[in-house]
């Protein structure tokens, strides 16, 4: 209806709704550039808007040039290009249901209504359709999420107090028994039921997401719901399920890496003259030389010690260490490790070559109890006994590795002793997985031994492969 | 507007791309158009096997283009991506020409012709005047220095032969670069392309290409063995399987006239799909088949 054809674009909000999704993009760690950004422009200017999912698609082939920031991506999208706005058209009571036909004005929330809505759940679980679940989960938001009484305006929505409402764990064994009943095998029914559920769950997040954003504005919900990246994610502050995620990266991360190494090893490589293939070489060009072979060069490899403190702190962070340099053991010429808490124990035998990680894993967190004599983490102790035990690890082509918070509970720090094993091997590094700005607080030794071995901020994915990638 | 246009719609390229035997999903298909459309190169990331060359053969199966392929390796260099002078060629040419009654001024120009120039793949797309596909195949396997010659290239189509002068692209080629991720390619050039991002894909779509790759699968069939090896990706593998190993599953099921997927036939063919012999112990023991 607007006369100004030429104001058109500014007046429909979305240009500025574009501008602030790449702010709200490059605020969450996506260098998207100025260019990236009009190609955006351009890009979804020459598709239909009317497809969610192909205006979501054009824009991620412009802006995401990274799959581990897809899931940011994805996140953003959602919250700045909503799927629908409040409770949307579609109400799932007014059309399906029938017995809530008044529930569309203020949506009831009484026994009987979660009574009627669970079953709806279960019943939608067990068919396994999507469009319903979707309708389902924003549903559970509007009925059982809402957090009023704040005043107007300030009313909240919340997933947490949804889904402790509806409980949608507690169906997981009749959708089981239903599953099977419909004549599919327990493991599969187990897994179905396990995926549907997950689904639902994320749906209601999301829309819970979706309904704060839509109140408070975008970018206050994109500035606290957006999880950090994968391989920016702090070794320290993960949970279980991203625990699982990084153990897949791990290796081809070390696959990357040695890829990586080679090509260094072979661009730096540039030996002796081979005299023999240049002279045979310019046989076919009427013996003038014009290109020259050379000799490979010879790789030396460094031998590896890690030294690693298991304490259930830190443990995460050990674990992924060992992994990679393990994964990485071909570029070495020795590896060993060992693990502490306040006992010294080797753990070299887990890693055969080619064995399994899940078995390495759970090993090696079965071996956890051999490295602690009465639990309390004690750098010093371990030191000692590293020392007096193990001394034969060590020699002039060594690099040792020693991975901690240098959190040692006041006790001694065995400076003496670290400071003769350090300057018996050949490199010494400490890796340490707390943020600077922690280091020194409470009982953390960490200047005190940074001056004997050189420490190193080491807190995600990222600085341990560019960390591993030095040292070889 | 001469339009030399790939394709009008995200829809039609869908379409087409189906027509050639690839069954493209939403984002591909979209993707794929805008690359034609914005006439800007589109770097294909994903692992191994989920069709990122097969993608690029589509295109230019379904346009009727023609396609140029740069394998890139590691020591690749200018000579064997853009163009070199036939040295050998040249040197004939000289101790040929009969010295007293040419110059060698006549001479110099004589041997930096067209004639004496070697035309490798990145020269060969630019000035073509059909409609051509470049293929510039996983590109992160060469040194720094080949993708600094790559963003000249593909930023303005043209390349500067000191001798010859600039050529510039006829007609621009659509530019395909695909990439397993072993390396992180500069921001530089990712700037310049749409990205994609190749997933294994859902279970429905993955039925949908065994079927169209293997002819006289039974259905049912399909039906298991995908949800076999949708299952085998979520374990914690060395490699996963990717739709080429499915693929060849398939095949193989057929060659040896197996119908039903049981646990005896995936344990006795397990092998098809996993390339690990720790992967195979972990299938064997997650999915509880019996060891053969």
């Amino acid at each position: 209806m607007s006369p100004a054809q030429d104001g058109g674009v500014s007046e429909s909000g979305l240009l500025a709704r574009h501008l602030a999704f790449l702010e709200a993009l490059r605020s969450a760690g996506l260098p998207v550039s100025l260019v990236e950004g009009l190609d955006a422009v351009t890009a979804v200017g020459a598709l239909d808007w009317a497809d969610r999912d192909i205006v979501r698609a054009g824009y991620a082939a412009a802006t995401v040039k990274r799959h581990a920031q897809r899931t940011t991506f994805d996140a953003l999208f959602d919250l700045y290009f909503p799927p629908l706005v409040g409770d949307g058209g579609s109400s799932l009571t007014g059309d399906e249901a029938g017995t809530n036909e008044a529930g569309a004005e203020r949506p009831r929330d009484d026994g009987a209504a979660l009574q009627a809505f669970r079953e709806e759940l279960l019943a939608a679980l067990l068919e396994g359709d999507e469009r319903r679940l979707e309708l389902l989960a924003r549903e559970a938001i509007a009925r059982f999420g809402a957090m009023p009484g704040r005043g107007p305006g300030l009313s909240s929505w919340s997933a947490y107090t949804a889904l402790r409402r509806v409980a949608p764990q507690e169906l997981v064994d009749q959708i089981v028994q239903g599953l099977i009943d419909a004549g599919i095998d327990d493991e599969r029914a187990e897994r179905t039921a396990a995926r549907r559920i997950g689904g639902f769950t994320r749906g209601v997040e999301d829309d819970a997401r979706r309904r704060i954003g839509e109140e408070k504005g975008a970018e206050h919900v994109a500035a606290v719901a957006t999880k950090p990246t994968i391989d920016t994610l702090d070794f320290l502050s993960m949970r279980r399920t991203d625990l699982e995620q990084m153990r897949r990266e791990v290796y081809p991360l070390a696959r990357r890496l040695a890829t990586r190494l080679t090509r260094e090893h072979h661009a730096r490589g540039r030996g002796p003259l081979d005299f023999r293939r240049t002279v045979r070489a310019s046989v076919s060009t009427g013996g003038v030389p014009l290109t020259t072979h050379h000799k490979p060069k010879r790789p030396h490899r460094n031998e590896l010690v890690v030294l690693c403190d298991v304490s259930g702190s830190v443990a995460n962070f050990a674990q992924f260490t060992l992994m990679l340099v393990f994964a990485l053991r071909e570029s070495f010429q020795r590896v060993r490790a060992f693990t502490f808490i306040d006992h010294v124990h080797e753990v070299t035998h887990h890693f055969r070559p080619g064995a399994d990680l899940v078995d390495v894993m759970t090993e090696l967190a079965a071996s956890t109890a051999q490295a602690a004599l009465w639990g309390r983490t004690n750098y010093g102790r371990a030191i000692e006994k590293f020392a007096e035990e193990h001394r034969d690890a060590l020699g002039p082509k060594t690099a040792l590795l020693v991975l901690g918070d240098a959190r040692s509970n006041y006790s001694d720090l065995a400076l003496d002793t670290l400071r003769e094993v350090a300057e018996e091997c050949r490199h010494a590094w400490w890796l340490n997985p707390e943020h600077r700005r922690h280091w020194d607080t409470g009982d953390s030794a960490a200047t005190r031994y940074g001056e004997v071995v050189p420490m190193v901020e080491c807190r995600n994915l990222t600085q341990l492969s560019e960390f591993v990638h030095r040292l070889v | 507007m001469p339009a030399p246009t790939w394709f009008a719609s995200p829809a039609e390229a869908s379409e087409r791309l189906t027509g050639s035997g690839y069954l493209a999903d939403t984002p591909t298909a979209v993707t794929t158009f805008l690359a034609g459309s914005l006439e800007k190169p589109l770097l294909l990331e994903g692992s191994a096997g989920v069709g990122k060359t097969e993608l690029a053969k589509a295109i230019a199966r379904s346009t009727g283009a023609e396609l140029v392929r740069l394998q890139c390796y590691e020591g690749l260099d200018e000579a064997r991506a853009l163009y070199e002078w036939n040295y050998k060629k040249q040197l004939l040419r000289i101790q040929a020409t009969d010295t007293d009654t040419r110059s060698w001024n006549e001479t110099h120009d004589d041997i930096f012709t067209d004639e004496f120039l070697l035309s490798r793949p990145l020269l060969t797309a630019i000035r073509r005047d059909e409609p051509t596909v470049l293929l510039i195949d996983e590109v992160d396997k060469t040194d720094v220095e080949v993708e600094g010659l790559l963003l000249e290239v593909l930023s303005d189509f043209q390349v500067t032969i000191p001798e010859l002068g600039t050529l510039a692209a006829v007609r621009r080629p659509l530019v395909v670069l695909t990439s397993n991720a072993t390396r992180e390619l500069s921001e530089a050039l990712k700037r310049r392309c749409l990205y994609l991002h190749l997933d294994y894909p859902d279970a429905e779509r993955e039925r949908d290409i065994v079927l169209s790759q293997v002819p006289g699968l039974d259905d049912a069939l399909a039906r298991q063995l995908v949800e076999t090896v949708g299952r085998l990706r979520e374990l914690e593998l060395k490699k996963s399987p990717s739709i080429a190993e499915s693929v060849d599953w398939a095949r193989t099921l057929i060659a040896l006239e197996i119908a039903d997927l049981d646990d005896a036939a995936v344990t006795a063919t397990l092998g098809v799909v996993l390339k690990h012999a720790t992967d195979v112990d972990r299938a064997v023991k997650e999915l509880r088949l019996a060891r053969s």
